[in-house]
This record gives structure tokens, sequence and C-alpha cells, in this order.
């Protein structure tokens, strides 16, 4: 089917999952993400698929470990607060390399906190929520388009790699209605086998599904063969997008919604001639270092925005390393950046009104809304 | 010479790290006997849990799964879901399974998963070194019930087979013990039961096995035996809880 349809972005996501494949999701309720669970328990069986609702994330991460285990091709979402309650399995899904795909719709912490869009789970999706030497690749969509787009690939490189994926939006991602055309239906039964899967031992020997090493030298060996692993996605799987890349003297460095309000004002400011540009991560793990040795020559400054209090900035400071300055801008907690704020952050950047890199607070609102 | 007594196939040939008087043993062996006798062998598939028996996966012969501590129950949900034609079996201890797992094992009852779980009740954490569990006797010592478990802060032992009988899901909910030849028999008889309900289709199956710990409870094997005839055998009635027709 290639016409544009109007859906909600929870929906939508989960529609591109049982097109990519997907036959097995595992959900528990929290806003905003409960219409990929809603859609998939009316609509999974349709194609041979299940919906299992678990009681609580920690079952339903741990039913996807056992899932994907088998051979399937499983998807799970949740939200800030569930995906923190998954953290552990997902750090046993990672050892024991198994694919799948998490959707965190994020929202706003710490705690409860609220369930308005955020960007603040960027260190624990991208850092390693939870204990040990692992990472999961991590695809930030700006569009429902991108999302439904980005679905299939995440599936694909989950099993290339025997990986999670996650992909994480925002609460704005979620609930906003796009047009969206969908890619091609995936032929399940083309997908590649898997013949590490517990399947049975019937003619063969038997399989393990495990992330338990005691003697030290094969724990290390373990985690160097990860590390290996990650080196190769470190080299394939990093993905960006740069605009005005042919002449911006300041970037934005933005991902997700808050790219696209970016976008937003790029337009505005152009139009009074002020060379302005994006560099949007799309793989925040791996990081588009990449991205930044392209504009860095031409680059006054980078103004990094984003519904934190500063994490994504981390890792552009170590990607520009000190070769031109990198300033920042945040709202939280579910106060969205405006196209107003972002510009006015940006001219006194230029003007040189922000005193230092450092300077996070919101002058515009007073780090208040 | 015909032999008599031989390994079942679906037990490999090694020493396990199991101490010396420990029934897991002889569990390993009734669900190893209980798979070959089904002829399921090829299509069976283990979860371990955490716990001494976190190691199962190298004694059995068939596919396996090791999960979180207490997660059992749901990465078997995950495995049945996607191979509903695999049998499906977690071999679960008492921590695991009736404190940190809880939720899990409930649930999956709850749901009526059509999946056997081996439960192994010892009334302590072995492998941590011996610690209260939900399932430790009043007044029984442990490391972290020094002067014995006293109800008045740290409560009454947990009855999870009593507890699970009272979930319609669940199909087949039964006590055994491992402490004498006669029981030993019984028992296998019920895994028996629990496998043969999944083949059939007829969900949720829960063998609880009380074991012992010698190691842990600081006596021989064979007081070991006595002490759970005499002291869990009167806090935890053998016998068949539930044996759903049809619910």
């Amino acid at each position: 089917m290639s016409e544009s349809m109007l859906m909600k972005g929870n929906e939508a996501l989960a529609e591109a999952a049982i097109r990519a494949g997907c036959r097995f999701y595992f959900g528990y309720p929290i806003t905003p993400q409960n219409e990929i669970s809603e859609y998939m328990a009316r609509r999974i069986g349709e194609h041979g698929g299940v919906f299992v609702q678990a009681e609580s994330e920690v079952s339903s991460i741990n039913m996807v470990y056992g899932a994907a285990g088998a051979g399937g091709r499983v998807l799970i979402s949740s939200s800030s607060p569930g995906i923190s309650l998954m953290q552990e399995a997902i750090s046993y899904i990672a050892g024991a390399e198994l694919p799948c795909v998490i959707v965190n719709m994020s929202r706003g912490g710490p705690g409860l906190g609220g369930i308005q869009p955020s960007q603040s789970d960027y260190f624990q999706s991208t850092k390693g929520g939870g204990h040990g030497d692992y990472r999961i690749i991590v695809f930030a969509p700006a569009t429902i388009q991108e999302g439904c787009d980005l679905m299939a690939t995440a599936f694909d490189v989950a099993d290339k790699y025997r990986n999670p994926v996650m992909i994480l939006g925002d609460g704005m991602i979620g609930q906003m209605m796009e047009p969206v055309v969908f890619p091609e239906v995936v032929d399940v039964a083309g997908l590649p086998a898997k013949p590490w899967a517990t399947t049975g031992n019937e003619g063969r020997k038997a399989n393990l599904i495990n992330s338990i090493y005691l003697d030290p030298e094969e724990l290390d060996t373990h985690n160097w063969k990860l590390e290996e692993k990650y080196r190769k996605v470190r080299e394939n799987e990093v993905r960006y997008e740069i605009v005005h890349g042919d002449d911006a003297e300041w970037f934005f460095v933005a991902y997700g919604t808050v790219a696209r309000i970016c976008m937003s004002v790029i337009q505005r400011l152009r139009k009074d001639g002020v060379k302005v540009g994006l560099v949007r991560p799309i793989s925040l793990w791996p990081f588009p270092d990449e991205a930044f040795e392209k504009v860095v020559g031409q680059a006054k400054g980078f103004l990094t925005v984003e519904m934190s209090t500063g994490q994504m900035v981390e890792d552009v400071r170590l990607a520009v390393n000190g070769r031109k300055p990198v300033y920042f801008y945040g709202r939280t907690g579910g106060a969205v950046p405006t196209p107003r704020s972002v510009e006015r952050r940006l001219r006194d950047v230029i003007e040189g009104r922000v005193p230092s890199q450092s300077d996070y607070f919101d002058r515009v609102g007073g780090g208040k809304s | 010479m015909i032999p008599v007594y031989t390994r079942p196939k679906s037990l490999t040939n090694v020493v396990t790290h199991y101490c010396p008087g420990c029934p897991h043993g002889i569990a390993h062996r009734l669900v190893a006997e209980t798979i070959d006798e089904l002829g399921i062998q090829g299509k069976t598939v283990g979860v371990a849990s955490v716990g001494c028996s976190v190691f199962a996966y190298n004694y059995f012969d068939v596919d396996f799964q090791q999960a979180a501590h207490g997660r059992a129950p749901a990465v078997a949900t995950g495995i049945k879901r996607v191979t509903p034609d695999s049998i499906v079996f977690t071999y679960q201890g008492d921590g695991d399974l009736a404190s940190i797992g809880m939720a899990e094992i409930v649930h999956a009852a709850v749901r009526g998963e059509n999946i056997t779980v081996v439960f192994i009740n010892n009334a302590i954490y072995g492998m941590t070194g011996g610690q209260m569990a939900p399932t430790t006797l009043v007044g029984q010592k442990t490391t972290t019930s020094p002067f014995g478990r006293d109800p008045k802060t740290q409560g009454y032992p947990v009855k999870v087979s009593e507890l699970l009988a009272t979930v319609k899901g669940a199909h087949y909910v039964a006590r055994f013990s491992l402490h004498n030849p006669a029981n030993i028999q019984r028992a296998k008889q019920g895994i028996k039961k629990a496998f043969q309900n999944q083949i059939e289709g007829k969900g949720f199956s829960l063998v609880e096995l009380l074991s012992t710990c010698s190691t842990n409870w600081g006596m021989t094997p064979q007081n070991a035996l006595k002490w759970l005839e005499e002291n869990m055998l009167p806090e935890y009635p053998l016998g068949e809880f539930k044996t759903g027709e049809g619910e």
C-alpha cells in the first residue's frame, strides 16, 4: 500500500511494526504510549501474531527475552518510568545477544514526573541504562513518517547484530497525527533464519540463551566480543541529517521533535540573512561524530537544544572536542521550547549575550514557563 | 548384560556442581526421565532460574534459556507464545519463585499459560549462602534469621501451592516431597502429569517438590531428610491441590 494516511504516531508505529514482520508484542499500560498496545491488541492477531498484556513492565520485557530467544520478531513499548523498570532485562537481552525493538515514548522525570513530552531519557538510552558493559542502538525519529521508516530498519539492525534497538520518541511524536506512507510489507517467511534460537534440539545440539559467565576469563572474552560487535555498529549504523551544511555558520544540534522546532527557526532566521543550519542525530547511539567533522571547520559555534537540562550536549562536546563553542538551551518536564525562545537564544549566542558555554539557564523563560 | 538403570537420554553426562546429598540431582533425574518417557526431548525448552539450579542447562540435554531472578515464568511465556509446539518448563527454587518472582508465577497461572513449573522448596536461599526465604519455617535459623524466623517481624511461611490453587487459570497444582523413595516415586508421577497436561494443552501446571539443603541447614544429608519429614511436612502438606477440570 502506498497511499498517504493520516494517523496518530503511536498507532502508525504499531502498524509499521506489523508491516515489518513483528508478530509478537508484549506490553503494560503507561501514558503516553498506550495506543501502541491498544492497536496491537486489535490488529496483530489478524496477522497471526500474539499480543500479551503482562502484569508489569518487568514481566513484559522478560517475555521479550523469552520470545526473542525463541526466534520471534518482537516489539515492546513503554514510556520512561516503565523503561526504567525494564533495564535489568535489557541488560540480560544485550548480554544474551537477543534481537528486539523497544519503543520509548518518553515523558518527563525524574520519578513519576509527568506525562508530557521530554527528552530526559537520553542518558539512560545511550549510556547503558542497566548494569554491565553493553550498548543498545537508539534511533530518534523526528516525524511519524521517519518513525515508520525506521521501524523496519530497527528490526533488521536488531537481527543483524543480535542486539536490542530502541526507537526513542517522545509524547509529542506518539500523540500527534501526521500523514504517513507505509513502507512495503516485509515477507516474514523471507526473513533470515535464527539457528541459535531455542526451538527444540531435534537433529542438532542443544541451544542455550544465556548471559552468565562465572569464569572471569570467559566473561572478559564475552565482553570484548560484544565490544567488537559494537565497533561494527559504530562503523555501519550511524545516521544523521545536516541541514544547510553548504553555507551555515551557526548550527543547531537537536533530535526528534525539537529538531523540527529548530527547522522553523532556521526558516525564519534565514529570511533575515542569518546563516544557520542543523545537525540532527538520527542514531543517538552510535552518536554521529562524523556529522560534526563535516561542519566543524565552517561553524562559528553550535547551539544544542533539548527537552532536558542538558544530556546530548555532552556528546556534542565530545564530538566537537573544544574546536568550537557549544552552547545549550533546554526546557524540561513537558515544557516544549517555542520557536521564539529558541530563536532568541541563538541570537543571544551570536551577539555575545550568553556569558559562557556552561550557561544552561533559560533567560528567556527564566527557567520557568 | 541388560542394563536396568541408566542415565536418562535427556541428562548430559557431566558431574554436577550440586553439594553432596542435594536432592536437585533427584529432581533433575525425574524431569529427564519424564522427558524421555514422553518422547519430547527434541521439542522441550527449559528455563533456568537464579539460585543453585542456575546451571541446570548444563545438565539437561535440551534447549535452554537462562532467566533473570524470578522471571522464569515470564521468559517461559515468551517462548511458549512464539513456539506453541515447544514443551516449555521452568525449574525454580523458593527464593526465586516465592519471593522475587511472586508476581510472575501468579500471573502466569492467572493467564493459564500452558507451561510446566518445577518448583523446588527447601525453605532457604541456597546459592547465596543460607539466607531466610519466604518459605523458611517459623523458628528456623538462617543467616538472616539467626535467632529463628520470628513471625512478629518476619511473617509466616508462604504456601505457594495452596495460594496458586485459588487461581482459576491454574490447571494442576500439587506438592510432593523428595525425602524417601516412595515419595520420590509419587513426585515422578506428578511431574509426568504436569508435562502431560502441557502436551494436551490443558494449561498451567506446577509441581512443588519439598527438598533439603543440608549445607545451609547445617546438617548431614541424612539428618536433613529427617528434618524435612518432621518439620516441613506438617507445614507443607503433600497432595494435589488442584486438578482443574476444564477451568
